[in-house]
């Protein structure tokens, strides 16, 4: 049985208000049956140094990522994932993690990609909950193995391959890069030299909207008003329009297409996980540099 | 493993660095990364003489989280200092495991280091390729600055 969702009028103007969920509600519940806590960092140690009571570990690269294809893990391995996590198909799962919840999100794209229904973000991430003194441990978690069952992986609904943007050219693409990276002055983000690409600059026609402007100082998601203001009004998305979001290599446009899809409520969202590291290095298909969106190649 | 082959394994160490590799490769890759984190809380505060001096410090970009190293050389050779947030515990650890492997070495043994020494320690698949670019990054800054020095 999915567990009640959070009331907290913070949430209640997002179009799903039942994926998000306050630190409050989540130390109040926590050792719930039925709820399992999972925590997907940047740093693959962190987890280690503290994490909060009866959480589990998930690692976007050595558990997410297949070794050998650039692509996720299948069916099968995610099962045994998530079997070996103990985590049942009809738990509710809440995911937190550092920087402002990237891999958290990425890891609940993840869950989603496996039809996953309920699963959920811990607004704030890791470090709201360290700030506001509430539980850590570094006892290991143990939860008893169960049987979660093999799900074929679903691409087609939430993730876009870089033939999917080629046909998508015309819609509306959101780049949730540095404003660095967009225009063109460097290939990678400020922190990120090693996720590379060959050319610098970003998918023609593709609005500017750094990740980073959908939280809020505290590292919360901003409220409603404040992110139509930034994806309506600024990168002028519209009702019922379809939009493909890409950063570098996925992660922190999963951030972005949380919002567009949760919290904003756009039906029609994808995340282009090849990303930047693919386009910028493809062959045959167009750039466009400088802090202009640019033009449709003809 | 591609990342465990035997030529790069037979490749000469000084013995410090040979010990620290084998000590990883001793054991699985669970326990790689268990102690990736010990070494990871030995990392010794910057020493209080460069604390003030940030002028001297350079970051190293090609980590995720904010790393700076300090290179000294006094009479007992080559000393890495480094500096990294405790929330960012693999990047404290890979900065822990160089400053072991070169502390006491010479500039030129230093400067010898294969510069995959971080491939040897078989943690690419606990810690993934990409985030032990990181340590590249750290091992080849320090290269650097010694060079640097040596050409004065």
């Amino acid at each position: 049985m999915p567990i009640e969702t959070d009331p907290s009028p913070a949430f209640a103007e997002y179009a799903h208000p039942e994926r998000l969920v306050t630190t409050e509600w989540l130390e109040q519940r926590l050792g719930a049956p039925g709820l399992v806590v999972v925590e997907s960092d940047e740093d693959v140690l962190l987890y280690e140094i503290g994490h909060i009571p009866g959480a589990v570990k998930i690692d976007w690269h050595t558990d997410l990522n297949d070794p050998v294809l650039r692509d996720y893990i299948d069916g099968a391995a995610f099962a045994a994932l998530l079997s070996g996590r103990g985590i049942s198909r009809d738990d509710t799962v809440v995911i937190y993690g550092d920087k402002n919840n990237w891999w958290a999100a990425y890891a609940l794209w993840v869950f989603t990609l496996f039809g996953h229904s309920d699963v959920r973000l811990l607004d704030g991430g890791r470090d709201k909950w360290i700030a506001e003194g509430r539980p850590i441990t570094t006892d290991a978690t143990t939860r008893p193995a169960v049987d979660y069952p093999v799900v074929e992986r679903d691409d087609a609904t939430i993730r876009a391959y870089k033939e999917d943007v080629l046909a998508h050219l015309g819609k509306p693409l959101i780049d949730v890069r540095s404003p660095e990276e967009y225009s063109g002055e460097r290939t990678t983000a400020p922190a990120y030299p090693e996720e590379s690409a060959l050319r610098a600059g970003h998918i023609p026609t593709a609005q500017s909207v750094p990740w980073s402007r959908a939280v809020a100082e505290n590292g919360t998601f901003r409220p409603l008003s404040e992110l139509d203001a930034i994806y309506r009004d600024g990168a002028g998305l519209n009702d019922g329009d379809e939009v493909v979001a890409y950063c570098r290599i996925g992660e922190r446009s999963s951030h972005t297409w949380f919002v567009l899809r949760h919290l904003l409520g756009f039906e029609n969202v994808r995340n282009y996980d090849g990303s930047w590291t693919e386009w910028g290095s493809a062959v045959r298909v167009p750039i466009a540099i400088g802090s202009e969106p640019g033009e449709l190649p003809r | 493993m591609p990342w465990e082959n035997k030529e790069i394994m037979t490749q000469t160490l000084p013995d410090q660095m040979a010990e620290i590799r084998d000590e990883f490769l001793a054991v699985d890759e669970k326990s790689r990364l268990q102690l990736l984190l010990e070494f990871s809380m030995e990392l010794p505060d910057l020493p209080a003489r460069y604390a003030d001096h940030p002028d001297l410090l350079e970051r190293v970009v090609e980590c995720q989280s904010p790393v700076f190293i300090f290179v000294e050389v006094d009479e007992q050779g080559v000393h890495l200092h480094a500096t990294a947030p405790r929330e960012s515990p693999t990047t404290r650890g890979f900065a822990s495991i160089l400053a072991q492997a070169v502390d006491g070495l010479s500039a030129d043994e230093v400067l010898a280091i294969p510069s995959d020494f971080p491939q040897m320690l078989g943690l690419g698949r606990a810690v993934s390729p990409l985030r032990l670019n990181g340590m590249n990054g750290m091992l080849q800054r320090m290269k650097r600055q010694l060079a640097a020095r040596a050409a004065v």
